[in-house]
């Protein structure tokens, strides 16, 4: 039982790194963009590409595929998406989808449509394991205690930026209404271009992070689409502390939901979710006054 | 005052080229014979668009799930046909009135809440029927799909045929009376009232418009819509799986819808005439990467905006989009 | 390469584009229908490529005609796949349907085949139920059961008596469970659970735990070609095979397409298949040099080989037909007996399935490359789901 919390808190902190990017751009830039798995997509291929062909160290590649990433958004952001701010979301959802189309076929093009399989580092490959058995014997994926520890650090720090730091509070002016604080002198455009380079960078970690677990393969971005979303939905969009919780919730409703009853297999996350949502429309963890 | 009420009354007269376009869409299946079965294939993804556009373009409900009452309309068509009688035109009732039911059950979900939260509902709703329906394969045949559909003439003449050329008037037929209906209602005092909805609810209900009920009223209606649509799929194809119910049909139809342009029925006929025609050309030229050009060719025309690709003359000297330049 | 498909392809469409015109006297036309998006593209890239290398290999003439391929993509929905299999039997006036990935595209298909009286290969696919929608349905990919069957006959006789079963929750999974746990209980073993896995699963961490909690001998797996590397690289990361349960499984998880690039985990897994890229045979040998050369060493895999087969049947029952087609073209293909890259096989002319030998084969490194080495043959296997 609680391997099984473990399994399901490792796999939700990383659908928390892959999604935090998507909830902050939601809930400030109040654009959908549904290319984020495109993104995460571009972080993990990244990764494969150097390990397997240039024998990078696993943990290098890491830094490197949140560089690319989030260069990636940074350049797509001051060309392509930001005429796209003042129109209306049903034209950004299309453009967001077709922008994920033509990453999809182009990475089939270049990589291939197979499964890419990444080689762990030794160190990584281990499990240890602690009591003798019965629900209460925990065993730990090396790998997965190292996802968790890289994102609870992450959101740490992302934490700590959001509240601690200048630009952090600018981030939260921004989100609050752009208007005003483009008033006081903020640098909106900033701001945005800044937070969707993180945002897709954070992205691309998670790609790369989630590659072991999740596989990957062109059509990743369409396949884990849904899974952001509901994160977004039901964590809302005008925190961090929200999304997180959210994705910790989900990941270990889906993973105890299919081992208790694995009948019930994906009912788990649909149900659930659609609970939340008619219970809290705006979302679980919403700041009053917030979007 | 007559000016007044001629500018309020435009939009819903009859067009001139709008018979014209009704007689050139029966005429299809005649003149193209080879292409009759994309025509039916057209004509029941622009049914399905058209529904959609009732609750998106006329009352701004952003859905992702569509496609759920699209399938529930499909198999209920379906086992209808396999177990109690082939007859196309009576499968067509039930599968319609399933999907209305079910419509009305749904309306409950999709009022309270932002665009995203909604998006969010529709889409969990089409995802849990889809399990369901995988769940229960004793009924509807699990991820095989339901086969052994096979349906009798239409009423009671007309028999399915292998061209393709029945299929396409049938459902160039229901289209015509379903497009007919929903015309009259969006042009009526209901429509009105759900503009008004559509662009600002709370201005609505300052005014007196039960909001929740319209909202709850259209949303069960484009149900049957869709679930029509999803009948004649099922009818068309003697087939039923599970993939009526996934994400990539209300998306697909999205799609079409905001290329044709919301809030305007012939927006999604229009839409889905074009996606459809793209998809087939692009996909025979490149089977392996048309979703690239399709990708493209969205991309460019929501940078651009669609009246600069309909109108090229209108934006001087900028260039008209082209999706399919391989 | 890509510009000759190109176009071919072009050619193709510009045929589609003349309906009508019956250009059908002078050649003949194969509307080979496959998955060339979405999951399972690679699937559809194989049988291509595979088809392709046959005809550059036999020529592209058959009986005096000219042979044209008509690739198309599924697009995964059935409707869709029956609308173009429709379009190129009335439009194209193609004289064989062939592909078909995934078993739903195949029985939408069949009343096609049926009212048009065209034969209807299928090369991919593996449910047991696909040949009897149709009289005109030929398969000459393989189909679960026979698979499932042989290792649970080899299972029981090295040791393994409790096995979980843990496949896909679709179609063929649910076959490869069903005859995989008849065979077993038959033989004496027993199957303490049956899980399933929904198609959409991001992680296989909960359903792997739970296999190991109830401590069986072995767990038989069948996931689509893909996802068995992810089930492989978290059955070790759980340490199971420290726990000794035996992974066992139908040779789909160890698909020679990605084998070499799933490491060690695969080290020592033994499947059963009709299909290895290293099956010893100077047939196969050439096979496999001819295929790596023309797709950028890019190993066949059981899927190309259905599609390499498949094109010989169409070949030979053309030439026995003269180029025509109907009828007459499917009995020339009916009980047609040749030497494949697997091993030998034959079409049975009253059930119109495959029936090939089945090998027990091991994951072993040959070479510095991981590859299924057959160690068993079980020969002539027909399909189990007919028998019945």
């Amino acid at each position: 039982m609680l391997t099984i919390l473990f399994d399901g808190i490792a796999y939700g902190m990383l659908l928390f790194i892959l999604a935090v990017g998507l909830s902050v751009t939601m809930g400030l830039m109040n654009f959908i963009n549904l290319a984020h798995g495109a993104f995460a997509m571009v972080g993990g291929y990244i990764t494969v590409v150097l390990m397997q062909q240039f024998g990078v160290p696993f943990l290098l590649c890491l830094p490197v595929a949140f560089a690319g990433a989030g260069l990636l958004g940074a350049l797509l952001e001051r060309t392509l998406y930001r005429p796209m701010y003042a129109k209306p979301h049903l034209d950004q959802v299309l453009f967001s989808m077709g922008l994920t189309f033509m990453a999809v076929a182009a990475t089939d093009y270049f990589m291939g449509s197979q499964q890419q399989i990444m080689q762990l580092p030794q160190w990584l490959r281990g499990r240890t394991e602690w009591g003798t058995g019965g629900p209460f014997e925990l065993g730990m994926g090396h790998y997965r205690l190292f996802i968790i520890a890289v994102c609870a650090a992450l959101t740490v720090g992302l934490q700590y930026i959001l509240a601690q730091t200048r630009f952090g509070s600018r981030l939260r002016a921004s989100v609050d209404d752009a208007r005003v604080a483009a008033g006081l002198g903020i640098h909106v455009n900033v701001v945005f271009a800044a937070t969707f380079a993180v945002g897709s960078g954070l992205a691309g970690l998670g790609g790369a992070l989630g590659a072991e677990v999740l596989g990957l393969e062109p059509t990743f971005p369409l396949k884990f689409m849904v899974y952001f979303l509901i994160v977004v939905a039901v964590g809302g969009t005008s925190s961090i502390t929200g999304p997180l919780l959210a994705a910790l919730l989900l990941g270990v409703a889906d993973v105890a939901g299919k081992y208790y009853v694995p009948k019930l297999g994906a009912f788990m996350v649909y149900s659930l979710m659609l609970v939340i949502l008619l219970w809290r429309p705006q979302g679980l963890f919403v700041r009053k006054g917030g979007r | 005052m007559k000016a007044m009420q001629d500018s309020l009354l435009a939009p819903s007269r009859l067009k001139a080229w709008e018979p014209a376009l009704w007689l050139v869409a029966f005429a299809a299946p005649w003149l193209l014979p080879g292409h009759a079965l994309i025509v039916n294939e057209m004509a029941i993804v622009a049914l399905f668009a058209v529904s959609l556009d009732l609750i998106l373009g006329y009352a701004g409900v952003v859905s992702l799930g569509h496609a759920a009452f699209f399938g529930f309309g499909a198999y209920t068509a379906a086992l209808f046909a396999k177990l109690v009688m082939p007859d196309p035109v009576i499968g067509l009732w039930v599968g319609m009135a399933a999907a209305t039911a079910l419509g009305a059950l749904c309306s409950l979900t999709i009022l309270r809440g932002s665009d995203l939260t909604r998006l969010m509902v529709t889409l969990g709703m089409a995802l849990l029927l889809l399990e369901l329906a995988n769940k229960l394969d004793g009924l509807t045949g699990g991820s095989d799909g339901l086969q052994g559909v096979v349906m009798g003439p239409v009423l009671g003449r007309f028999e399915f045929d292998l061209m393709g050329q029945t299929a396409a008037w049938y459902a160039l037929s229901v289209l015509f009376v379903l497009f007919a209906l929903a015309r009259r209602l969006v042009h009526s005092p209901l429509g009105a009232t759900l503009k008004a909805v559509r662009d600002n609810p709370l201005r609505a209900m300052a005014i007196g418009i039960a909001v929740q009920r319209r909202l709850a009223v259209v949303y069960t209606l484009a149900a049957g819509v869709a679930g029509a649509a999803g009948a004649l799929l099922a009818q068309t194809s003697g087939f039923a799986s599970l993939d009526v119910f996934a994400l990539d049909r209300s998306a697909d139809v999205m799609l079409m819808l905001v290329i044709g342009g919301v809030g305007w029925l012939y927006g999604g006929v229009l839409g889905a005439v074009v996606f459809k025609l793209l998809h087939d050309v692009i996909s025979g030229i490149t089977p392996q990467y048309w979703t690239f050009w399709i990708g493209l060719f969205l991309v460019v025309l929501m940078l651009l905006g669609r009246d600069r690709v309909l109108k090229p003359w209108a934006a001087w000297g900028k260039p008209k989009a082209q999706g399919e330049s391989a | 390469m890509q510009k000759r498909f190109f176009l071919r392809t072009l050619a193709g469409a510009m045929v589609l584009a003349s309906a009508g015109t019956a250009m059908a006297q002078d050649k003949f036309k194969i509307g080979l229908i496959l998955p060339m998006t979405g999951p399972f593209a690679s699937t559809g890239k194989q049988i291509e490529a595979a088809a392709r290398l046959y005809m550059a290999q036999n020529g592209d003439t058959v009986a005096g005609k000219k042979v044209e391929l008509i690739v198309k993509d599924d697009t995964s929905a059935p409707d869709v796949t029956k609308r173009i299999a429709q379009e190129l039997v009335v439009n194209d006036k193609v004289s064989v349907l062939a592909g078909f990935g995934l078993t739903p595209l195949a029985l939408a298909t069949a009343p096609i085949a049926t009212q048009s009286k065209t034969p209807l290969v299928v090369m991919a696919a593996a449910t047991s139920s696909i040949t009897e929608a149709s009289p005109f349905i030929i398969r000459t990919s393989f189909t679960l059961p026979q698979a499932a069957v042989a290792i649970a006959d080899w299972a029981p006789n090295n040791g393994i008596k409790k096995v979980v079963t843990l496949v896909a929750d679709y179609g063929p999974g649910i076959d490869a469970e069903k005859y995989f746990k008849d065979r077993l209980t038959f033989n004496g073993g027993q199957v303490i659970d049956s899980l399933r896995v929904p198609m959409r699963n991001p992680d296989f961490a909960p359903f792997l735990q739970k296999v190991r909690d109830l401590k069986p001998d072995a767990v038989y797996v069948f996931v689509p070609s893909g996802a068995g590397a992810a089930l492989m690289k978290q059955f070790a990361e759980r340490g199971m095979d420290k726990a000794g349960i035996k992974l066992i499984g139908t040779g789909d998880i160890t698909d020679d397409d990605i084998l070499n690039s799933m490491g060690e985990v695969a080290n020592g897994v033994v499947t059963s298949h009709h299909y290895s890229a290293s099956h010893n045979s100077a047939l196969n040998k050439k096979f496999v040099a001819a295929f790596e050369k023309a797709n950028n060493g890019l190993r066949p895999n059981f899927m190309a080989v259905g599609g390499y087969d498949g094109m010989r049947v169409i070949y030979e029952a053309a030439k026995t037909t003269q180029g025509a087609g109907g009828q007459a073209l499917l009995d020339a293909m009916k009980g047609q007996v040749f030497e494949s890259p697997r091993g030998p096989m034959f079409i049975d002319a009253q059930t119109r399935d495959v029936v090939h030998n089945i090998y027990i084969r091991k994951v072993e490194k040959v070479n510095g490359q991981l590859y299924n080495q057959e160690f068993s043959t079980i020969k002539d296997v027909k399909d189990p789901g007919k028998t019945k």
